[in-house]
């Protein structure tokens, strides 16, 4: 736990995808998971049309491989129940490396399979090339309320010292011999939950103050001058019109 | 004559917390512009409180304050906020934002500065406490020193006209402590600093009051306070043990001159 995991997703780099404003980004992204979602199973070469795209923007964005396939893994136990459904599905039965199977399963798992790689492959591109206070300002500009924004960016701001604080009354009580092995033993824990409640809630007492003495008035100033022009949002569009274009070719034909 | 207006000049300032604690008992309080005077006492004694007050933080229950002759009221508290900056005792109530230099912009930004003008700000704040190779990390990525430098660099980018610092050497190691002592040194704004660190008042302010109780009770040159045994006994401060407090007044103060032969 702590913070600092908040940035292990991002690579530092100067790509052409790093660069690019954080809301055209966004957009691109949800457009582009959009477009896959809503792509028929059954046209196979569309997946692997929208696959060669994210590779290839992936390796604009000049990530590794490696940094990529590792965050994979995160989907594994989200598509282990996609391997299970051939063998519960009902319906017609085929033959697979000397197993039956159901066909309209083997069709599911694949569609699970394909669309949650894809998804998360997105996703992992989003978080490596924008840091969390651009995806934050990003969906500022896109017209999510600033509260929600403020609340994320307080939340990643103080997640690692409430946690540290957390560590230190765990130590504290180790310390006076408290070593919980069973559930009737928890009530110290609980109680220091509270007690971290309250120290948080004081904190924020204190942060509002500061933000005060330095002449807030109820709205966070946006920093960042850079805004997505126009050739930035075509070139952001790049990806999810491919998408969107194979998907509907694929609705067509399917 | 005419008479300097004050920097800060508070009268009988009095306030209790919602629970009926009463931090504060008609404290009086006058620094003139320019001067460095450090506000000593033991805990409880109001001094945080009095701080919170000095810029608009707590209202006034009772009392009155002006800050460079501006009197603090619901019209003019924007303003004050403006000349008083307030360094709190832990940098990370002060540092909010994602980076350094989003945080240091964030009080120019909200008196209305943009674009480059807010980047230079920015960049200036962060080089009078020499911490401008930080501006992009996160606050929690700093050292201590360094996160209690960039909380005063968030204050001086507003170029407050007063400067109020609390417990600044708290936490600090011996040479963050004195990293901070030069920076605070050559910064040419008033400064109220807030302390317990008693050889830090002696050596960044030439003037010192002592709080107990929720009011001002004895001020004078730093160096005369500190050699009061008995003075600093009653208020519940004491000097680093092996420091023999009649050897301050044999000392010369900061700044005078003393000839060697005058000793003798």
């Amino acid at each position: 736990m702590g913070a600092g995991h908040a940035h292990a997703l991002y690579v530092h780099e100067h790509s052409p995808v790093h660069r690019l404003a954080p809301e055209a980004k966004i957009v691109a992204a949800f457009a582009f998971v959009f477009a896959v979602a809503v792509t028929p199973r059954e046209a196979i070469w569309a997946f692997a049309i929208h696959g060669t795209a994210l590779v290839a923007v992936t390796a604009i964005a000049g990530l590794r491989v490696r940094f990529v396939a590792a965050r994979m893994l995160a989907i594994l136990p989200f598509i282990a129940f996609a391997f299970l459904i051939p063998f519960v599905a009902s319906g017609e039965r085929v033959e697979l490396w000397g197993m039956t199977v159901s066909r309209e399963g083997l069709w599911g798992a694949w569609n699970i399979l394909a669309k949650a790689s894809l998804g998360a492959m997105t996703s992992i591109l989003l978080a490596a090339t924008t840091e969390i206070p651009d995806i934050l300002r990003g969906m500022g500009r896109l017209k999510v309320p600033p509260v929600l924004t403020a609340i994320a960016s307080f939340m990643i701001r103080y997640l690692e010292l409430i946690a540290g604080e957390l560590g230190r009354m765990r130590t504290a009580m180790t310390a006076r011999g408290y070593d919980p092995r069973w559930l009737w033993q928890a009530r110290p824990i609980a109680a220091s939950a509270g007690a971290l409640f309250v120290r948080s809630y004081e904190r924020g007492e204190r942060v509002y103050d500061a933000m005060l003495a330095r002449g807030y008035r109820g709205v966070m100033p946006d920093l960042d001058q850079h805004r997505a022009g126009a050739s930035e949002w075509a070139l952001a569009a790049l990806l999810p019109l491919a998408a969107i274009l194979t998907s509907a070719a694929a609705i067509i034909t399917t | 004559m005419i008479q300097p207006v004050p920097a800060i000049a508070a009268t009988g300032i009095s306030f209790s917390y919602p629970d009926g604690q009463v931090a504060l008992a008609g404290a009086d309080l006058v620094v003139q512009e320019r001067e460095r005077v450090a506000l000593l006492g033991p805990n409880g004694a109001g001094k945080t409180t009095l701080a919170l007050h000095l810029n608009g933080i707590l209202e006034l229950q009772e009392g009155s304050l002006s800050i460079g002759g501006l009197r603090l009221d619901r019209s003019s508290v924007d303003e004050i906020r403006r000349r008083v900056g307030v360094v709190f005792q832990d940098p990370n109530d002060q540092l909010f934002m994602p980076t350094v230099s989003e945080d240091v912009a964030f009080g120019p930004a909200n008196l209305g500065l943009e674009g480059p003008e807010l980047d230079r700000r920015v960049a200036e704040a962060l080089t009078a406490v020499g911490v401008e190779h930080v501006t992009s990390r996160a606050p929690h990525h700093l050292s201590g020193g360094e996160r209690r430098l960039a909380a005063i660099a968030t204050v001086l980018a507003m170029r407050p006209d007063v400067l109020v610092l609390d417990e600044p050497s708290a936490g600090l190691d011996p040479a963050g402590r004195r990293r901070l002592l030069t920076v605070l040194a050559g910064l040419s704004v008033t400064q109220l600093v807030i302390t317990h660190d008693l050889p830090f008042a002696l050596e960044l302010c030439p003037r010192s009051l002592i709080m107990d109780g929720g009011r001002v009770v004895a001020g004078g040159p730093t160096i005369d306070l500190l050699a009061d045994e008995t003075l600093l006994a009653r208020h519940s401060l004491e000097m680093p043990f092996g420091i023999d407090p009649s050897l301050l007044l044999k000392r010369p103060s900061p700044g005078a001159t003393t000839r060697p032969d005058a000793m003798t």
